[in-house]
């Protein structure tokens, strides 16, 4: 057992030299205001959530909330370091130090949050998984895919529900593992494999790069819940409020009409006492987390509201074209709801 | 290195002692590594304390929920992590073993057709070699699958007596189904197979001693072949095919050999076959040319003289080369992720994102490859010393 111990111990030794070399627990809001700089890991490339500009900078859903998040503990949205991640590295680099938040579509999970030692500070997208397949394989539902090849991306939770799907359904699949969307796509419009599996989002984002989208479906059926959001390592709570608040300060603006035109002129004092306190002219809340009196003005002028946000990256008048759906306010037909700011 | 360099010019007694010297110089590189690996170990273990994370084994034995496509042995999602990683180590081990196999066969073909004295067919060689080894192996695994990629689909697959069917899926061809009674004829045959052995021994000394000839092939044909054979009629023919049948989506029944694992079974052959050849190559070209003189003068043809005088002495030069080729080769196996054939790391990757026990997994990874590859070379250096020059 001491072998063992000691030869997982330097692997793992191995594997530290390329991350940070120490692992700074309790204090991550004073070494990032002391680099000036938050790490911030997001998707190697996923249109809508984390891709580039013509400029070359990192844009998207998951990258804006790392703006959002420097723009609390910086007051500078740009104060970023962007580190992209595949899905098998996002975990040792967020448990390694190596970045301070992750922020990468990542589903929150039993195990992920009480065995791997992460804390989810909350739920920024509600997604499901589905399937996509083309019109002329003349199925409508996936539970009629019985000897059908899949592709999958592996090391993500997809593997566990595709093989949850066929089991509960009694049919069989032949799994098509692939290491990145862009190689599952290849590998999908090649017909290695008739339908291709992933969240409904990473589904309508790869549909929006084919040439021929109108020849291809989503299969109706919603296989799984993936609560995607962003996760902060366990044992740092001051840290890991700021991020679940900073998270919550984008949906409770979108419910207060706080937006990215109106924040600074609203932030002078309002007749609504909530959105006061939100914004920082009544009450201390950015004292108790540590922050100035208007870290959340800083962070809406960084990136909006959740509904700005969702309408930028996602919404009807992308090229990803998703619908509000789940992701609405509660007032809207929705499940999106933020504790309140007081 | 900078203490003996200090050591010479100061006067202390245990200086000028070479030996002392040396045994300190010694003991201080021991220190130096033992601190090193002290340091990273114990920084290791108060990280882990502090994020909190426990080091064991343990969840090998919990449930995988995933499933692998390639498997030579049962399982399915409800069967374990440390299972897949089992699962896992058996395709590394067949592309590897199938890879050694053909790579020993085009590199021994090519580095010998590289000497051939036709200008054609020496020049093709050459070109083989050179163009093969030159490009990086990655490279070459995506473009054997794209290749594969381009196969006809599924719907106009390519068949071959209804039986077999290729398509961009794979080779799909009817897969033997033993009856009852098949493990006699199978037993029957191994048996037939080891007296063979035992036979073409015996009559080889014979023939050393006594210089009697003995029809060794066709009474080992018969013991091999013939016994099993009239077993297997006798019992009725125990043996079906489980044949591939058209489904709506893809052929069912039979075995099907994946275009991930045909990819990177030939870029592996292809690329290590072309060092192969070079090391054969400057294994025939470091026996002397006397050697084939004297064989020819000897009234040997030169196909014999090749087979009998050249390649026996050239295996010494070849064989230590031609073991770092098959270490080269199944180490390079793991390459397989990026066609996603679900060899041992690309199965270690699903193992450690689905349980989050990374550190554990890197430590399987390194043992499983250093052991594959601490067996293969004592293997060869056996063959090594097998066939080593005898001297008395």
């Amino acid at each position: 057992m001491k072998i063992v111990k000691i030869t997982t111990a330097l692997a793992f030794a191995g594997m530290s030299v390329m991350g940070a070399a120490s692992v700074s627990q309790a204090a991550t809001l004073a070494d990032v205001q002391a680099a000036g700089v938050l790490k911030c890991g997001i998707n190697t490339g996923l249109p809508g959530f984390a891709y580039t500009n013509d400029a070359g900078e990192w844009i998207g859903f998951d990258a804006a909330y790392c703006k959002a998040l420097a723009a609390a503990v910086l007051g500078d949205p740009d104060a970023v370091e962007y580190h992209n991640l595949t899905g098998a590295n996002r975990f040792p680099a967020l448990s390694s130090g190596e970045i301070d938040a992750l922020s990468r579509n990542t589903t929150w999970t039993f195990s992920r949050d009480v065995d791997l030692g992460f804390t989810f500070v909350g739920v920024i997208y509600y997604d499901g998984q589905g399937f996509i397949g083309r019109k002329s394989l003349g199925i409508s539902s996936a539970t009629e895919l019985d000897g059908a090849s899949v592709c999958i991306q592996t090391g993500t939770t997809t593997e566990l529900n595709l093989a949850d799907f066929f089991r509960s359904n009694g049919i069989s699949y032949e799994p098509v593992p692939i290491e990145t969307n862009e190689e599952a796509r290849v590998a999908y419009l090649a017909e290695r494999c008739d339908v291709y599996t992933t969240d409904a989002s990473g589904l309508a984002a790869t549909k929006s790069t084919f040439e021929d989208p109108e020849n291809h479906m989503v299969f109706p059926e919603i296989v799984s819940k993936e609560p995607l959001g962003p996760l902060v390592r366990q044992g740092d709570d001051e840290w890991a409020d700021i991020a679940r608040w900073t998270l919550n300060v984008l949906i409770n603006a979108e419910e207060l009409g706080v937006t990215q035109a109106n924040v600074r002129s609203m932030a002078e004092g309002t007749n609504n006492p909530e959105i006061n306190r939100m914004l920082g002219s009544e009450g201390s809340l950015g004292a108790y987390l540590g922050l100035r009196a208007d870290w959340a003005v800083d962070v809406i002028a960084a990136v909006g509201n959740y509904a700005e946000l969702f309408e930028r990256y996602l919404g009807v008048n992308t090229a990803l074209g998703l619908a509000r759906g789940q992701n609405a306010l509660y007032k809207d037909g929705g499940i999106l709801y933020a504790p309140p700011m007081r | 290195m900078t203490d003996t360099q200090k050591s010479e010019s100061s006067s202390g007694s245990i200086w000028t002692n070479e030996r002392a010297r040396g045994i300190v110089s010694q003991v201080l590189l021991v220190g130096g590594v033992i601190a090193v690996v002290w340091f990273l170990v114990s920084n290791t273990n108060t990280n882990l304390e502090k994020v909190g994370l426990e080091l064991g084994f343990g969840f090998l034995a919990d449930q995988a929920f995933f499933e692998i496509n390639q498997n030579l042995i049962e399982y399915s999602s409800t069967s374990t992590f440390g299972r897949a990683l089992l699962v896992g180590l058996l395709n590394t081990l067949l592309v590897s073993v199938l890879g050694i196999i053909t790579a020993t066969i085009v590199g021994f073909v090519m580095g010998v057709l590289r000497l051939s004295s036709n200008w054609m067919v020496s020049r093709m060689a050459g070109v083989y070699v050179e163009g093969i080894r030159n490009v990086p192996l990655l490279l070459q695994i995506i473009f054997w699958w794209t290749i594969l990629s381009g196969l006809p689909r599924v719907a106009n697959s390519l068949s071959i007596g209804n039986a077999i069917y290729l398509n961009n899926r794979g080779v799909r061809f009817p897969a033997p189904v033993m009856e009852p009674g098949m493990g006699f004829v199978i037993v029957t045959a191994i048996i037939g197979l080891m007296v063979a052995m035992i036979i073409s021994g015996w009559a080889t000394r014979r023939r050393v001693a006594t210089g009697q000839g003995f029809p060794i092939i066709w009474i080992n044909l018969l013991l091999i072949f013939m016994f099993p054979v009239l077993l297997f009629l006798m019992l009725g023919r125990p043996l079906s095919f489980d044949m591939p049948v058209p489904g709506r989506f893809n052929f069912s029944g039979g075995i099907n050999i994946t275009p991930e694992l045909v990819a990177l079974w030939w870029a592996l052959t292809l690329y290590t076959g072309s060092f192969i050849a070079e090391t054969v190559r400057a294994g025939i070209l470091a026996v002397s040319r006397g050697q084939t003189e004297a064989a020819y003068a000897l009234g040997l043809p030169p196909g014999l003289t090749m087979r009998k005088v050249v390649i026996p002495q050239a295996l010494r030069v070849i064989v230590p080369p031609l073991t770092s080729q098959y270490l080269n080769l199944t180490k390079n196996s793991s390459l397989a992720i990026v066609v996603g054939y679900q060899d041992l790391v690309s199965v270690g990757n699903t193992v450690l994102n689905q349980s989050g026990h990374s550190i554990e997994i890197v430590a399987i990874w390194l043992v499983v490859y250093l052991s594959l590859s601490l067996a293969t070379s004592a293997f060869m250096n056996w063959y090594n010393s097998r066939i080593a020059l005898v001297e008395q």
